[in-house]
Order: structure tokens, then C-alpha cells, then sequence
């Protein structure tokens, strides 16, 4: 509990594709497997459209579809991420695959402006580096909310 | 005094008093001797006035308390009612309402004084009693209580502002500290301050007092010891205690009952005829105070305790209501949601069992889970439901300074106040309803001397009625003005090339008044103060389309307006036709469907290129859904078609859909914001099975 004190942060790692990304956990309400998609006619296109999560209709975004990918395909590792950055809206993630959860802290941190990455978007928060790999940071309102 | 929690109920109940204060003055205006009213509103005043102090909100304590003066006058005879004293009042309600706005905003009272109101007040109370004497009275009498009550408001504020100064000692009181004193015992006034976080305060002032009593006399308490304990005191109170122990022992004996605070103690001196003295002067203070509220039951010296007393006799004239969170309603709406799909699953499991072998008791248990959850359903929703009472009645007062504005004369006729809608419907009715109202009374009536010369009675009448129609409410805005020129809005359209004058020539009369909903589109020559900026109707029919209702005009010339508002009675729950497109489901609102035709392909005709049937003398165009919603293409060679015919208003279409699944309740639920929502799709809803069916609004489609 001690090491709470520090600035630390914990995350969620995910894996697209070839790349990890890592997402605060404040921000994660629930994973949940793949399940049965309705279509919502004329969303965005990486919107997949909406499911049922114990009564409640939550829209789903494909990750891959929303960073330029290919297409989701679906496998028994691909899983649904709810993210509430609102108590009253969610949203759900599809991710190629849940792998850990992680604590980071300032120092495992790099800022994405003093790094080399490229980010027009401000989909990222920052890069971290744990176990000699790296993670990028999503920095989630970015990616959820729209900014045309 | 941390005040926030009860932030909410003051601006609840301060709405109310002003909405009662508002409606009691438009009487007051017309039947100046009403006595009943004149009551009625100085007990709101005076309650007003008891929760701005109690809140600590001076500014505004400050000018209630100027309005009750002149209420008290009114009230005693001593002043009439004169336009000029009904216009200053009225200003000064409006004042209060800013106040309560800047409240609501930001939990400040802000910084406005309104001096000018206040002076006015003073002036009109002046004249009114037309005497030099009694205006000094006046004005040393209102610093005087503002003082008072505002000592109090900082006393209770201020917790470490030591309250020992403020208690009144009584003659019997000083006399057994005299007497004490001279038997060799000290008299000390503690005060004893509760931590914040404490919870059961009473408990704890109960330890504090039963460590007293083993040193000595506690002779007085501050609040009363009854007060204390119920609880009826903020974090810290005080008592007078006679005793021979020191100071220190009793500090240490009160601050080893856990959850205190602090303790300051402060001895007696008593000099005999000085306390006489100063407690006489209290005395009299306070009895002066009490002669010039009128004969107000409690002083201000304990305005909270005054407050309250003043809330119940002034009980009968705010409705009886229940102030229901509406969040706890919305779980338990949701609660309800889940029960009513929960009955569509034992639905379906049903349907799949029958053709099998299936026993009676399960169907029995399906009816009586209907049952239930249709009561429930209903119940909850009457809980949801308010009158439209509660946004009207601010409307008669609007009407009349509209009226002193424009310099025309007109009556507000309004039925069917008890109508009631659901809540969220009621917060976002009140805008359109006061732009109708607005345009009624700017545009739709015509001056006094122009309704003489077409022959009308002079005074213009406007109507709002409120009716239940099915499962629709029915609000209808109507005036008996000059009513809209047709040939007017065409030529404007023309000259906004919205459209040639050869289309223009072509539309129907009906076509036309629906410009009138376009954006930018005013037909008033002159942009006055109170409506015409084109920004209108536009603006009223989204909103009202937004609430899931519609709009229309309806008007002949020279003899009226009548827009009539049409809103779904509840939000949450509807039946639907479960339709499919493909593979996909979709939920059609049964309101809007007329009927289901089986139509073959050949009797599908062409206007304008455009596919249209003739359905029993009507044409109708249909509308390819599959094609307009992308569903993805399935293979299939059909004679027939099915065609669901849906109207709004006078207009029909043909939705061409793949199959009918049947009827259903569904608990429309929203898709979220993030997801774009293009306004074909009205929401979603969970089927029996758990899947997710799309909510189409056919409004869009029409």
C-alpha cells in the first residue's frame, strides 16, 4: 500500500495487432468476451455498433478500425473493454487480445512530445517502458470522442 | 454552518415561494382588498426571507425583508395597492429570481444589490404611510433586524466565533449567577465544538452534559437541551454552568468524551446592576424586533428554528409533493426495464415450449409477471409524472407584462393545467411553450384599435390548452389575432430564394405555414424586443421533436392561430412492431403505424421517378428501408411486398420491410453519445433473447 504514495499508475495492457497499448485502469469498467453486435446504420465506421451488457446498450469501437487496421478478426482471445469516462456513457473497445495488468510509475514513464513517436492524433498519453518492452499510453478521451 | 446539503431544498422551495408570491401579486393587482392573499403572501415573503438568512445569502434576505415591510403595511391596513406598487414588487421578484439564478449557478448569491428596487421599496413605503415619523422608524427599524439577523447568520456561520456573547441570560437566570457568586461558586459559559465528521451529535451532547452534571449546575443551554437532543444544532453548543471546579478540570473532563472538538470556556462576571442592565436592554431589543416584523411568532434570532415555524402555517398554500431524486427514479425504472424484459424472455421461451407439450401453471406464471410488471410500470411512471401546472403557472404573469410591453390589451385563457407529463418532458416543455406564448402575443394579436376596426372585442385572447388524447398530451397555444398571411410568407420565401415564385404559386396553404418552422425564416416586419429575431419556431420544433413530440400551425386568417404540440406521454416504454431487414431486426413504434398491406411489386408506380402505391384511393410513397439503412443484401425474389404504412400528421409513407416479427413492449433505452447518431435510429432496446433491436423513428422517414 506504501508504494501507492509515489505517483504511480496502473494500467491495463492490451495487444492490436502487433502493437501493446496500455489504459488507465480509473478509466475501465468492465472486460467482457466478444459478443453479438447489432450494426448501427450511417455510425462512424470504426463504430461496430451496440451490445446488451446486463441490460445496458453500450456502443463498441473497433481499435483496429480506429487506428487504421485491418478489419477485426475474431478469435477466443478478442475481448471487449468498457471504458466509463462518464458515469452516465459507456463505451466498449475491441482489442485483439487482454494480457496483463501492469504498475508503472513517473520514472517508466517517457512524454510522447520528447519522443520520436509521432501522435497527430493525441491518442497517446505517453510511452511506457516495462520489462524492456514498450507500451503506448492511450490517453482515452482522445481516442473515444470525436474531434472533427 | 456548512449549508451546501441543504443547497437544494432552498432553491426548490425558494422557486416555489416566488412561483406563489408571482401568482398572488397578479391577484393582489386586481382584487387589492383580498385579505386571504395579502396573508398568503406575506407568509411567503417571510419564509423567504427566514431561509435567505439561514443560508446566508444577506443580499437577498435584505431585499425580502424591504418587500415583507411593505406586505406588512399592506397588511395592516396602513397602504393601498397601486400599479405602481405592484410593478416595484414585481421588479423586485425578478430580482430575486437572479438572485436564485446566480445560486443555482454557482452556490453565490453574486454581488448585485439592487439599490434601486430597495430605494423604491423605501420611497413607495414613505409615501404610502405619508408621514415623516414613521419613515424614520422605517428606516433605522430594517438596519436594525438586518443587523440582528445577520449577528446570527455570522454566529452560526462562524463556528469558531464563540457564541457565549449571544446568549440572553433572563432575570431568574442573573439571579442565581449573583447568588451563586456570592456563595463562592463561577458561573462559565462553555461551548463545545463537535468535530465535523461527528454522527451521532446528540450522543456525544449527551456524554458532554453527563460529564457536567458530576461538577456542578448546568443552569442554561443554548439551544435548548430539548433542541440538542433532537439533533436541532449545528456543530457546537453552549451551556451555563455553576460550579466550583477550574476551568482546565472541566476542559479536560468535556475533551475526553471523544468527537469534540474544542472547548472554550469563558467565566461570568457578574456585576450586579450591569447584568441587570444589559439583559434588560437585550430584552428590549428583541421585543422591538418582534413589534416591527408584525406579529411574527419567533424573532430572528434563531432563523433557522423561525423558518421552519414559518414553513408550517404557510404548509397549505405550496402543493403537498414529494421530492423524489429523480436518479433513484431512474433505477428504479431501470429495475422495472429488466423485470419487463425478463418477462419477454419467459415470453418467447413460451412461444418455442408450445408447440411441444407446455404446462398451464407456467402460462399462469407468465399472466401474473405481466400483471405485475404492467402495475409497476404504471406506478413508476406516475411517480414521474408532474402537472403541466408547474410551467404554466409562471405563464399569466408573462402575459401580463407582455401586455404593459406591447401596449395591447389581452387576456391568458389556460385549461387543463392538471394535465400531467413525464418529468423530463415538463423541464423542457416550459421554452417552447413561452416562445408560442411570446409570438402569440406579439404577432398573432393585433393592436386594440385594429381589432375594434375588424370587428373583434378589443381585448385579445390567448389560450392554452392542455388535454390527454390517447397516448399523446395535447398542448395547444391559440390566439383569436389576425393569424398568419399565406400569400405574406410566400413572398418572403420568395425574396429569401428558398424558392421561386412559380413553387411557391404551387405549394398548398398547409405547406406554406410550415415554412414557419424553417430556420431564420420571421414573417414579422419589425424585429421587437420580445420575438421576431427569426431564431422561433425553428428552434420550438426541434426541441419538441427532441422530446419525441411534434408540431403543427393551423391558422385562418383574421381569426387566428393554433399550434398544437403533441407529446408522448411517457419516454420509456412503448409498443412496438418488431420488423426485419435482412438479418436485422428493427422496432417500428406502434403510434405511428396505420396499417400493415401485403402489396404486390406490380402495383408499384412511378411519380417523378419516385416509387409510390395507390392504397385505396391515396397515393403514398414508399420508402426503401433496406436501402436507406445499408443493410448488407440478401437474396430474395419476392411477389409481395410488405408494406408498413406510417403517418405524421396528414402525412403517409410505405415502409417496405422484409418480415413482421409482431408486437412487443419495449424499454427504449439511448445508444450513447459517442456513437454517431444520425436520426433515423430514435434508440435501442434489449429484445427477449438479448439481442439488440434498433428503434427506428419514422418521423424522419415521413
Amino acid at each position: 500500500m506504501e508504494a501507492n504514495l509515489i505517483d504511480t499508475k496502473q494500467c491495463i495492457v492490451v495487444k492490436t495487432g502487433n502493437e501493446q497499448y496500455g489504459i488507465d485502469i480509473m478509466y475501465v469498467d468492465n472486460i467482457v468476451r466478444m459478443q453479438r453486435i447489432t450494426r448501427v446504420p450511417k455510425a462512424q465506421p470504426y463504430f461496430k455498433g451496440v451490445i446488451n451488457l446486463r441490460g445496458e446498450i453500450i456502443p463498441v469501437m473497433s481499435m483496429r478500425l480506429k487506428f487504421g487496421l485491418d478489419d477485426d478478426v475474431i478469435t477466443n482471445a478478442t475481448r471487449i473493454i468498457i471504458i466509463k469516462l462518464e458515469s452516465q456513457s459507456a463505451v466498449g473497445i475491441i482489442v485483439d487480445e487482454v494480457k496483463e495488468v501492469i504498475t508503472l510509475d513517473d520514472t517508466m514513464i517517457e512524454k510522447v512530445a520528447n519522443s520520436a513517436v509521432e501522435d497527430k492524433y493525441g491518442y497517446l498519453s505517453g510511452i511506457g517502458k516495462h520489462k524492456g518492452g514498450l507500451i503506448s499510453l492511450l490517453n482515452i478521451a482522445g481516442v473515444i470522442i470525436e474531434t472533427v | 454552518m456548512d449549508v451546501s446539503q441543504y443547497l437544494e431544498i432552498f432553491i426548490d422551495e425558494t422557486k416555489e415561494h416566488l412561483q406563489s408570491l408571482n401568482q398572488q401579486l397578479l391577484v393582489l393587482e386586481t382584487e387589492p382588498e383580498n385579505s386571504e392573499t395579502i396573508n398568503e403572501i406575506f407568509r411567503a415573503a417571510h419564509s423567504l426571507k427566514g431561509m435567505a438568512g439561514t443560508m446566508g445569502y444577506k443580499r437577498m434576505q435584505r431585499l425580502t425583508h424591504d418587500m415583507e415591510n411593505v406586505f406588512s403595511e399592506i397588511r395592516n391596513g396602513k397602504m393601498s395597492v397601486t400599479a405602481d406598487l405592484v410593478d416595484v414588487l414585481f421588479k423586485g421578484l425578478d430580482a430575486l429570481e437572479a438572485y436564485l439564478g446566480n445560486i443555482q449557478e454557482s452556490a453565490d448569491e453574486g454581488t448585485e444589490d439592487y439599490e434601486d428596487i430597495i430605494d423604491q421599496l423605501n420611497n413607495i413605503l414613505n409615501i404610502g404611510l405619508g408621514k415623516e415619523a414613521p419613515k424614520e422608524i422605517k428606516e433605522d427599524k430594517p438596519e436594525e433586524a438586518i443587523t440582528a439577523a445577520s449577528v446570527t447568520a455570522e454566529a452560526v456561520s462562524q463556528s469558531s466565533d464563540s457564541k457565549c456573547n449571544k446568549m440572553i441570560i433572563a432575570d431568574y437566570e442573573k439571579k442565581a449567577i449573583i447568588k451563586a457568586d456570592d456563595m463562592g461558586i463561577d458561573a462559565f459559559v462553555i461551548t463545545v465544538y463537535i468535530q465535523e465528521y461527528c454522527i451521532l451529535k446528540a450522543a456525544r451532547a449527551f456524554l458532554v452534559f453527563k460529564a457536567l452534571e458530576g461538577l456542578g449546575d448546568v443552569i442554561k443551554s443554548q439551544p435548548e437541551v430539548q433542541d440538542i437532543e433532537d439533533e436541532k444544532f449545528d456543530l457546537d453548543f453552549s451551556v451555563v454552568i455553576l460550579t466550583k471546579v477550574s476551568e482546565d478540570n472541566i476542559k479536560s473532563k468535556i475533551m475526553n468524551v471523544s468527537e469534540v472538538k474544542d472547548v472554550i470556556i469563558e467565566k461570568i462576571d457578574v456585576d450586579k446592576n450591569e447584568v441587570i442592565d444589559t439583559a434588560e436592554e437585550a430584552y428590549a431589543v428583541s421585543e422591538g424586533y418582534q413589534d416591527k416584523a408584525g406579529n411574527l411568532s419567533i424573532s430572528s434570532g434563531k432563523a433557522g428554528a423561525g423558518s421552519a415555524a414559518a414553513k408550517q402555517t404557510a404548509k397549505p398554500i405550496v402543493n403537498r409533493s414529494v421530492r423524489v431524486d429523480i436518479e433513484k427514479l431512474d433505477v428504479l425504472m431501470n429495475l422495472v426495464s429488466e423485470l419487463i424484459i425478463a418477462k419477454n424472455g419467459l415470453v418467447s421461451i413460451s412461444a418455442n415450449e408450445k408447440n411441444s407439450k407446455s404446462g398451464t401453471g407456467f402460462n399462469d406464471q407468465i399472466e401474473y409477471l405481466e400483471r405485475v410488471t404492467t402495475n409497476l410500470h404504471e406506478s413508476v411512471m406516475k411517480v414521474r409524472m408532474v402537472p403541466i401546472e408547474s410551467v404554466v403557472n409562471r405563464f399569466p404573469r408573462m402575459i401580463r407584462d407582455l401586455s404593459k410591453k406591447l401596449n395591447k390589451k389581452m387576456e391568458l385563457y389556460m385549461t387543463g393545467e392538471e394535465t400531467e407529463l413525464d418529468r423530463t418532458v415538463i423541464d423542457e416543455i416550459g421554452d417552447p411553450l413561452m416562445h408560442l406564448l411570446r409570438n402569440a402575443a406579439d404577432h398573432g394579436l393585433e393592436s386594440n384599435e385594429e381589432r375594434l376596426a375588424a370587428g373583434k372585442p378589443p381585448v385579445g385572447s390567448i389560450f392554452l390548452d392542455a388535454y390527454q388524447d390517447g397516448n399523446n398530451v395535447v398542448i395547444e397555444v391559440r390566439d383569436d389575432g389576425a393569424g398568419v398571411n399565406v400569400e405574406k410568407v410566400k413572398k418572403k420565401a420568395v425574396e429569401k430564394g428558398a424558392m421561386t415564385a412559380e413553387q411557391a404559386e404551387a405549394m398548398t396553404d398547409k405547406d406554406i405555414i410550415d415554412l414557419l418552422f424553417e430556420p431564420s425564416f420571421s414573417t414579422a416586419e419589425m424585429i421587437s424586443d420580445v420575438s421576431g429575431r427569426g431564431v422561433g419556431l425553428d428552434v420550438v420544433k426541434t426541441k419538441i421533436e427532441a422530446l419525441g413530440g411534434d408540431i403543427e400551425a393551423r391558422t385562418r386568417l383574421g381569426e387566428g392561430s393554433n399550434f398544437i404540440i403533441r407529446l408522448p406521454l411517457t419516454l420509456a416504454i412503448m409498443q412496438a412492431l418488431m420488423v426485419e431487414l435482412g438479418s436485422e431486426k428493427y422496432a417500428i413504434p406502434l403510434g405511428s403505424i396505420q396499417t400493415i398491406e401485403d402489396v404486390m411489386n406490380s402495383e408499384i408506380k412511378y411519380v417523378q421517378s419516385k416509387e409510390v402505391i395507390n392504397l385505396r384511393g391515396t397515393v403514398i410513397p414508399l420508402v426503401r428501408l433496406d436501402k436507406i439503412l445499408e443493410v448488407p443484401e440478401t437474396e430474395k425474389q419476392q411477389e409481395n411486398l410488405t408494406v408498413v404504412i406510417v403517418s405524421k400528421g396528414d402525412r403517409q409513407a410505405g415502409i417496405i420491410v422484409d418480415n413482421l416479427i409482431g408486437q412487443q413492449e419495449i424499454v427504449i433505452k439511448s445508444i450513447g453519445k459517442y456513437i454517431n447518431n444520425n436520426k433515423i435510429i430514435g434508440g435501442a432496446t434489449i429484445l427477449g433473447d438479448g439481442e439488440v433491436a434498433l428503434i427506428l423513428d419514422v418521423n424522419t422517414l415521413v
